[in-house]
């Protein structure tokens, strides 16, 4: 698959949407595919993040380890960035993603990452708005949880 | 050693000097005779005064030239009678065979001269490193060994030149300058006695004045010898003056040291000048005195003029014999300093007698108990390390020793490990004083080994192995010429005064290591790897290193072909589509698309620098290649769009932004000048670009790999172009390149890749997630079901460990300590923190390994992990140099005890 297939792919992504073609090009370049099979481990939890995912097709299981085992919290497919938190906050992975389909990812390393989002404010903007969406997301599976509670 | 350097020379090179002076006297004769010769052909044979009485002479007349009142001359050989002509002729041929002759004796005395030089010069450096060999062990750190190297190197180098002279040039010069002054007084005795005068003059002021130049030579060399030594310490104290920027700090040092080498080197410049002036001096004033005091008597009518020219020109022959005695003697005092000054350092007080390291026939020791009896070390700064300590140890018995920092155990250790002598009491091994047993003896029985374990830049498994090498076991087989040629050097090793002892010998003492045969000791080898968890790291090394087919020592041939079973072995797992998709193998037919355009025209690995990554671009033959095939047009192109695209992606980065060392093609520097490029063809097109435009556009393509640049610039038709090139490239390769490269080929073995490498033969393929890993796996199953991983770490054993082993960890070193010192089959083990690097649970395991391996032997293993002690047979805590308590674990371990505190401390 050629570079201009990625940039593509990562114009179809939200994250990416308004950033400029020729960045997500240069992006593309400097970041390294990675397939995975299904079945494939892109994480452990735990493991130390050294590189952030996004996700061009297939699909993968977020699992969580739990006293009784690992639990499944989500599903990400084409489209999905994984991973950004153990590379934003410097902690390990909070969580395990499986692949369970054959899966296409853009592997940006870290370093690659505060680069383009300190080279390209509108990236980093981007970033922010994706993460603040998931913290409203989050108070609200928070509020409907406690409601349930009750 | 002998302090007077002459007897020194004497003593050991009696007979040669002696052979040497009698040739030296035969060539002389030789010499006479043949001065002799041409007033015969002149007086005799031209201008016929032998034929006054008879038309023949006697030619070969030879009588023993008796005095009369002996009963005069006695003829040995009557002769030929000759007419004139052949006369002349003879006598001319008699003349060419005696200077034949003279020189041939000449060459004769210079070829021994050097051999009997060479051969002192070699026993004085054997003896002076014999004697490093027996310095206590405390002096080690005392000494600098660059100063000690260049000392056995450079300053003990005159010396061969003038060994060969210090006898024969005294006695040739003398001879000749005495026979010359004869003559002056056989002329006349005040003329004679002028020049008696006058040399001896020249023989006390020149000496004397020579005195100031000895002692600055002296200090030449030792200021040389310093510098020397500073240089060592630079470059091994290099790391600490980057890190303290200290670089400044030690330019002065060196500065101030050349400063004062250059005014000792030019005050004895100006010196040496002085005297030749002097001594010119007075060798030209001697002819002033007789002109005018022959000239005085001349006039008065005592002395005729012939006499006078007669003297003068014996006078001429005077001189110089004169002053190279003179020199003779300036270089036989400046020898003699540089010897005393070499001497005077390699004799330290306490070296060891040579007898302890004397090879003995029998190397047996019975195990006995050890007894250390009220044994005190006070160590280098006066302080008591140790005091009265005194411990039993029985055979079989294992030993904790534990202490805090200061307690004196590693002392302790250390004096029972023979590394220093006790001030006071004593070490016994049953009835023998420990410091009486011989080193050959404990060095084969006994193992000591400390915290540091010093590696030889030579392959591990050398390293291994070296704990076995005590004496040449068994000699080489030898046959013929070459056993005929063995033994003419070993006689002359023995000329020289060197022990012969073979270095290619077999030194492996298997009986020692407690195996049969080689096998046995591989296996042995493989165990001990496994037992100290040694053996995965050298099974890496193994998969990363190489193997040479051609090599003998570890049967490279049959390896070789074992490694291409394990290739095709490879191949048939690698055909399963889950592992397919990861590896693209290395294909003669097609293009590998994992690979970069310049690997896949040459497809093969550089073996001299001409065809590596950075040069190819202007090798000739890859260039012609590229241009016979056609695809040059093709590379232009595709050079044109790599260089768009770069200068896309690119251009709005400011230089020195990180991606473009980690990613570009092309550099920040360089980037504007391709921006004008591109422009340029816009303009005009690639045909008409310059000859350099084009060859930085082919240039360019040559790292661009299609599976990891992804710029989809590949397509299935310039596949098949490349593919063409691949063929001519190796068709066509000229001569001096045929062992530039080794090619692909998935029939051969190729020697400069990895063992790993040449298994996968193929590339990892990009953009698949953990690739590595998986196929690292695969590649292990592969080898491990064949039986092949005692072969990798086979090859991982030939792995070199770098100066002083740098090239491992220091975890690693500690092993390969541990490895060396069990293989001998110690009675006695001290292990004196010797695995202090390690985390506890791996102290913990290696520990108790190795105790299972020594199930016989007495050890004493000193530790600052109190914990570990608990398993051992009994425990020493030591304190403030003394042994506070002995006992069994469980004795000790009781509340209040100083055990059971240290070992809390450490919990």
């Amino acid at each position: 698959m050629s570079i201009q297939e990625d940039v593509e792919a990562l114009k179809r992504i939200p994250l990416f949407a308004k950033v400029e073609p020729a960045k997500l090009k240069l992006m593309a370049f400097a970041s390294e595919r990675a397939h995975y099979q299904p079945g494939d481990i892109l994480f452990n939890q735990g493991d130390s993040a050294d590189a952030a995912y996004i996700m061009l097709s297939g699909a993968a299981d977020i699992l969580v380890e739990t006293p009784g085992g690992p639990l499944k919290v989500a599903t990400v497919g084409p489209g999905a960035f994984v991973g950004e938190i153990g590379i934003l906050c410097d902690v390990p992975r909070t969580a395990t993603i499986r692949a369970t389909e054959a899966t296409n990812t853009l592997k940006i390393t870290k370093e690659l990452f505060f680069r383009m989002v300190t080279d390209f404010p509108s990236i980093g903007i981007e970033v922010m708005r994706v993460l603040a969406q998931r913290i409203e997301h989050m108070n609200v599976q928070l509020r409907e949880a406690v409601a349930a509670r009750k | 050693m002998e302090p007077n350097l002459f007897k020194y020379i004497w003593r050991h090179s009696r007979r040669d000097q002696v052979i040497i002076l009698v040739i030296v006297v035969a060539s002389l004769l030789i010499y006479l005779v043949s001065l002799e010769l041409p007033k015969r052909i002149v007086n005799d044979a031209i201008q016929g005064g032998a034929f006054e009485n008879s038309t023949t002479a006697d030619f070969l007349n030879i009588a023993l030239p008796l005095p009369d009142w002996l009963g005069g001359p006695i003829p040995l050989f009557g002769g030929f009678q000759l007419p004139q002509m052949e006369y002349l002729f003879a006598l001319c041929f008699s003349y060419l065979f005696f200077v034949v002759l003279n020189g041939w004796m000449k060459q004769l005395v210079n070829t021994e001269k050097g051999r009997l030089g060479e051969r002192m010069l070699r026993r004085l450096r054997f003896e002076l490193y014999d004697r490093v060999l027996q310095f206590p062990l405390l002096h080690f750190r005392k000494v600098k060994q660059a100063e000690i190297a260049t000392m056995i190197k450079d300053e003990v180098e005159p010396l061969g030149g003038f060994i060969g002279d210090a006898f024969i040039t005294p006695a040739y010069l003398g001879g000749m300058a005495a026979t010359a002054l004869i003559f002056i007084f056989m002329q006349n005795v005040y003329m004679g006695l002028v020049t008696v005068a006058m040399l001896a003059v020249q023989m006390t002021v020149i000496p004397k004045l020579r005195v100031k130049i000895l002692q600055l030579g002296k200090q030449r060399q030792i200021t040389a010898r310093q510098l020397a030594g500073r240089i060592a310490e630079t470059v091994d104290g290099a790391v600490e003056i980057h890190a303290h920027g200290t670089s400044n700090f030690e330019r002065a040092d060196i500065v101030s040291r050349l400063g004062k080498i250059f005014h000792i080197r030019f005050e004895l410049y100006k010196r040496k000048f002085l005297v030749k002036y002097i001594n010119n001096m007075l060798a030209q004033t001697t002819p002033f005195l007789y002109f005018v005091i022959g000239g005085y008597f001349a006039l008065k009518g005592q002395f005729d003029v012939g006499t006078l020219l007669a003297v003068i020109s014996a006078y001429k022959d005077l001189p110089s014999p004169i002053k190279e005695l003179i020199d003779w003697d300036q270089q036989r005092q400046d020898v003699q300093i540089k010897y005393d000054q070499v001497i005077e350092q390699f004799s330290p007080p306490g070296m060891m007698a040579p007898e302890m390291q004397a090879v003995v026939s029998d190397a047996r020791l019975a195990p006995a108990p050890l007894l250390v009896q009220r044994v005190t070390f006070i160590d280098e700064s006066g302080g008591r390390a140790v005091e009265e300590a005194s411990l039993e140890l029985a055979p079989g018995e294992h030993l904790a020793v534990v202490g805090s920092n200061n307690s004196g155990k590693e002392a302790l250790a250390a004096l029972i490990g023979r590394l220093v002598a006790p001030a006071g009491g004593k070490i016994m091994y049953g009835d023998a004083d420990l410091a009486s047993l011989p080193e050959f003896v404990t060095g084969r029985r006994f193992a000591y080994i400390g915290e540091e374990t010093y590696l030889l830049p030579l392959s591990l498994a050398d390293n291994l192995l070296y704990s076995l090498k005590h004496y040449p076991v068994r000699p080489r087989d030898l046959k013929d010429r070459a056993l005929t040629r063995f033994e003419h050097e070993r006689h002359e090793t023995r000329r020289a005064g060197n022990p012969d002892l073979d270095i290619h010998a077999d030194w492996l003492d298997l009986e020692g290591a407690g195996v049969g045969d080689l096998d046995g000791l591989e296996k042995r080898l493989g165990d001990l790897l496994n037992l100290v968890e040694l053996s995965d790291d050298v099974y890496q090394f193994g998969l990363r290193g190489r193997l040479d087919p051609a090599s003998a020592d570890n049967d490279g041939a049959r390896l070789a072909e074992l490694f291409l079973q394990a290739r095709e072995a490879m191949r048939g797992r690698l055909a399963q589509p889950s592992l397919s998709i990861l590896v693209e193998p290395f294909d003669p037919e097609r293009y590998n698309r994992n690979m970069t355009i310049a690997e896949n025209v040459m497809f093969g690995t550089a073996l001299k620098p001409a065809l590596s990554a950075e040069s190819l671009g202007d090798n000739a033959h890859f260039a012609a290649t590229l241009k016979t095939s056609g695809i040059d047009g093709d590379l232009m192109q595709l050079g044109a769009k790599i260089a768009e695209t770069m200068v896309e992606l690119f251009a709005d980065l400011p230089p020195g932004h990180p991606f473009f060392d980690q990613f570009s093609f092309i550099s920040a520097e360089d980037l504007p000048q391709y921006q004008q490029l591109v422009t340029r063809l816009q303009r005009s097109g690639i045909d008409d670009a310059s000859e350099l435009d084009q060859r930085r556009l082919i240039a360019l393509t040559f790292p661009y790999i299609e599976a990891r640049h992804r710029l989809g610039l590949i397509d299935d038709a310039l596949e098949a172009r490349l593919l063409a090139a691949r063929r001519t490239f190796r068709e066509r390769l000229p001569r001096h390149l045929v062992d530039a490269v080794e090619f692909y080929d998935p029939a051969r073995y190729n020697a400069a890749a990895s063992v790993q490498d040449n298994i996968l033969f193929g590339r990892l393929v990009y953009g698949q997630a953990q690739a590595a890993q998986k196929v690292g796996t695969v590649l292990s199953e592969v080898i491990e079901t064949l039986g092949l991983k005692p072969r990798v770490i086979a090859v991982g054993l030939g792995y070199n460990v770098g100066a002083a082993g740098k090239k491992l960890s220091i975890t690693q070193r500690q092993k390969v300590g541990l490895i060396r010192a069990l293989l001998k089959r110690p009675q006695l083990v001290i292990l004196n923190n010797t695995v202090s690097a390690f985390d506890e649970p791996s102290q913990r395991r290696l520990i108790s390994q190795i105790r299972a391996d020594l199930q016989d032997a007495a050890l004493i293993c000193v530790t600052n992990m109190p914990g570990l002690a608990r398993a051992f047979d009994r425990v020493a805590v030591m304190q403030d140099g003394r042994i506070a308590e002995i006992g069994k674990p469980a004795e000790l371990d009781r509340p209040e005890s100083r055990f059971r505190a240290l070992a809390e401390v450490s919990a």
